[in-house]
């Protein structure tokens, strides 16, 4: 498939696992980018192996249905990094590449030999980045932290939930949150690489990443002391504000009202147009103050309705209104369909699976999944051919040494 | 003083959206120079959003205004009558990037759409976000952050995990959900503007805040069509068994052993117990058939510990650990604080904070800095308006006086 993406042209090198790392370079794939992605059967990256989302072990490491997901477009080399080498021939790709990703534990990749000072001998306007649970420096930084530890030192479990509830836990959506910030960082560096040919290190922490989609909430520290705390649904300003019981399983509606307008809205789309001039709703100020009779009433009223046709109703009144969506709901949802935001990938081991689109549309240069997630080290020999100039010989004996491993 | 990786990128904010303005401020905090357009004498609805400094609810006193502000100039301006059409149209010509959020079909009615636009600046970027996207039966839909984060499935996994579903899902706290689309729009905004040097061209791009969300949560969002599950917020599926987010003696700790030796060191922690040497607690599959007990064993474990002395002896067993923080413990830890996390900014009305939260990513030759913190209302008004336009200080007071600025 053609690849008309942005960054066409451009070649990232990744020493990534798991889920934060990986993401990261995707998006850029996504974005054209070409992307070889160093793995090693001695140390498979952990998505290839389990899925924590579904409970699933895979049987081999060519079938993980969460490592396509999140390693679409790339090519895969067999580097054992132990070997001296291996780390010659990685030396040797980073060689050829813009950019170099990893996110192994602070201090394993100069050990190796690939850190960025490494990199930078060899090719002096590299753009490196780390990405890591708490970064690079500071007094936590040997800390192992993955996507519900890093999450919760950053302050974001502490805020969502049920107040009389613990913190919620999060998924997966922690860790590409990270891999979305680094995509962003790689991009700003890239693009001062374009005006002045100059690389540079960016040293990425995850925990920090998150601490950053917090940042209004230390504010309320900062400048009151006041710790906030979880709050549901709710909302400082806005009432109603927040998730209606409708007919059937576990089938909500979210409805948020910001304005008079909307609110009034609500009551006539409600049948109840006598609101409008109750005294305990006035103004948003009172609606606040009795959010709790609110509620009652909102949700006596969509408590025996389809979750859909709330939604149809409202949002023709003009009123801010969604459904809670599984997955099932968001595979079957019309809107989401004609945006076809589910794709199917053709994977020669899982069949036809089933990923995300990329979130963008483009008028000249739209972001593209052009093949599936690589088998492990699908791609060795023809990126040693192509870029390092190898002959068969060569890599054959590389492969009885355990160097392509 | 050090250089700025986005120094010399014009962009003009248009947004009247959260995700908008902190796409704007990613770019801005890195060096590029943003105009904020507000509504005059109003003003941005974020001013009127808490937290407020002191509860005062003073429209230069949001704190939620100072964050995703900072850096950017600001100006007053209404696009939508004839002359401040003109003005907007004169300021984007001389720009890269414009962001805006306005509904589909908006900029168009005001003679303001790409089409238009690109005319006098071929190289122009638009970049749309809107709660669905410019197409489909929704695109006209309201939404605010609330329905996003529920729409996307967010929501519907949270709280995680939920002991029964008789509780509404919640959306996420403090105002992520918002972010997830900025940082998602920020990321396309750069690599166009990447291509655009090469290519001499601009593009329109056109994002969907509801799909941002899907992405980033795309593991858990293909779950039904790939497996027959359909996840809920009771995390049946995760099979989590002595992982998970736990009380003790002061607040809550969050544990995940991923890796089997990860979870015989946390067995080591808690003092080897005979349960951990069943045959039914050596593979996490068996110990998920089995986490009623296991749980409780944690839990009786944590319950007279501070988290803090869990985090940091957890993590001295190589136990991937965290104390979950409030505001006050990001804000006060020494870790962040030792990597400069908070930097200090200084306000004309709220003063100097002696601590703002600012990036996850350190680069080493343009780091992030606060070149100025967010605009007063009209602030920049002389400084656009005459200096760079030219209009002179009569002609903004007759402007005023007609609404326009």
């Amino acid at each position: 498939m053609e690849n008309s993406g942005p960054l066409k042209g451009i070649r990232v090198v990744e020493f990534t696992s798991a889920w934060a790392g990986p993401y990261a370079t995707c998006l850029l794939g996504f974005l054209g980018a070409e992307v070889i992605k160093v793995e090693s059967l001695q140390r498979p990256d952990h998505s290839r192996k389990i899925s924590f989302t579904t409970g699933k072990a895979f049987q081999t490491l060519n079938e993980s249905e969460v490592f396509n997901n999140l390693n679409l477009n790339k090519r895969s080399v067999c580097l054992n990094l132990k070997k001296r080498e291996a780390v010659e021939i990685a030396q040797k790709l980073i060689q050829v590449s813009d950019v170099v990703m990893e996110n192994m534990r602070p201090g394993v990749v100069p050990r190796l030999g690939l850190g960025y000072d490494d990199a930078r001998a060899i090719k002096p306007d590299i753009i490196y980045i780390s990405s890591s649970a708490c970064g690079q420096t500071g007094p936590d930084r040997e800390y192992i932290g993955y996507a519900p530890t890093f999450a919760a030192l950053a302050g974001l479990p502490h805020v969502t939930g049920y107040p009389d509830w613990p913190p919620s836990n999060f998924l997966g959506s922690i860790d590409l949150r990270s891999a979305c910030t680094s995509a962003f960082a790689i991009l700003a560096a890239l693009y001062y690489h374009q005006q002045t040919g100059e690389g540079q290190y960016i040293d990425l922490a995850s925990q920090e990443a998150i601490a950053t989609y917090a940042g209004d909430i230390f504010l309320d520290y900062i400048m009151n002391q006041r710790v906030p705390m979880r709050q549901g649904n709710q909302n400082d300003v806005m009432a109603p504000h927040n998730c209606y019981r409708c007919k059937g399983e576990d089938k909500w509606i979210s409805i948020a009202v910001a304005t008079q307008a909307e609110w009034e809205s609500l009551c006539r789309a409600m049948g109840q147009s006598d609101l409008i001039g109750d005294p305990r709703f006035a103004n948003m100020t009172h609606r606040k103050m009795n959010e709790e009779e609110l509620d009652t009433i909102v949700a006596e009223w969509t408590q025996d309705k389809d979750s859909y046709d709330v939604m149809a109703l409202l949002q023709h009144s003009g009123v801010a209104a969604t459904p809670s969506m599984s997955s099932e709901a968001l595979f079957n949802d019309p809107h989401l369909k004609e945006r076809h935001i589910f794709r199917q990938v053709d994977h020669p081991v899982i069949g036809k699976n089933w990923v995300i689109a990329p979130p963008w549309q483009f008028s000249e240069t739209p972001a593209a999944i052009r093949s599936c997630g690589p088998k492990l080290g699908e791609h060795t020999e023809e990126i040693f051919s192509d870029y390092l100039g190898m002959s068969s010989d060569e890599i054959d004996k590389l492969k009885k040494e355990n160097v392509i491993f | 003083m050090a250089p700025k990786a986005l120094n010399g990128v014009k962009i003009i904010e248009c947004c009247t959206t959260i995700s908008g303005a902190y796409c704007g401020k990613l770019m801005a905090d890195l060096g590029a120079e943003v105009i904020k357009i507000e509504p005059p004498v109003t003003g941005d609805e974020a001013r009127r959003r808490p937290p407020f400094q002191n509860d005062d609810p003073d429209p230069e006193k949001s704190g939620l205004f100072l964050y995703i502000n900072t850096n950017k100039f600001g100006i007053t301006l209404d696009p939508s009558k004839p002359q401040g059409r003109e003005i907007f149209e004169r300021l984007v010509r001389q720009a890269d990037i414009l962001i805006e959020d306005h509904r589909p079909g908006e900029m168009d009615k005001m003679g303001l759409g790409y089409d238009s636009l690109k005319i006098d600046n071929p190289g122009l970027i638009m970049m749309a976000i809107t709660p669905f996207g410019q197409t489909g039966p929704y695109k006209d839909f309201k939404a605010y952050q609330l329905n996003i984060s529920h729409m996307s499935g967010q929501g519907y996994l949270l709280p995680l995990v939920s002991p029964d579903l008789d509780r509404p899902p919640v959306q996420i706290g403090g105002n992520s959900g918002n972010f997830d689309a900025g940082l998602t729009a920020s990321v396309a905004v750069m690599a166009a503007l990447f291509w655009r040097k090469t290519s001499g061209k601009g593009q329109y791009i056109g994002m969907s805040k509801t799909e941002a969300s899907i992405a980033m949560q795309r593991v858990e969002s293909v779950t039904f069509p790939n497996s027959g599950i359909n996840m809920t917020r009771k995390g049946e599926s995760l099979r989590m068994s002595g992982n998970g987010i736990f009380p003790c003696k002061d607040g809550f700790v969050s544990i995940v052993t991923p890796e089997e030796h990860q979870w015989q060191n946390f067995m080591k922690l808690i003092g080897d117990p005979p349960w951990s040497k069943e045959p039914w607690c050596q593979n996490r599959f068996e110990r998920g058939n089995h986490a009623e007990k296991i749980n409780a064993c944690v839990l009786e474990w944590m319950k007279d510990k501070p988290k803090e002395e869990i985090f940091r002896k957890g993590q001295a067993f190589s136990v991937p650990v965290a104390q979950v923080n409030t505001a006050e413990d990001v804000v006060s830890s020494p870790h962040f604080n030792a990597r400069g996390f908070f930097v200090e900014i200084d306000h004309p009305v709220m003063g100097k904070l002696d601590k703002f939260p600012s990036s996850p990513y350190r680069f080493s030759k343009t780091p992030w800095a606060v070149a100025r913190p967010a605009p007063r209302l009209g602030e920049h008004n002389k400084m656009i308006f005459c200096e760079r336009l030219d209009y002179t200080t009569g002609d903004l007071e007759t402007l005023k006086d007609a609404g326009i600025i």
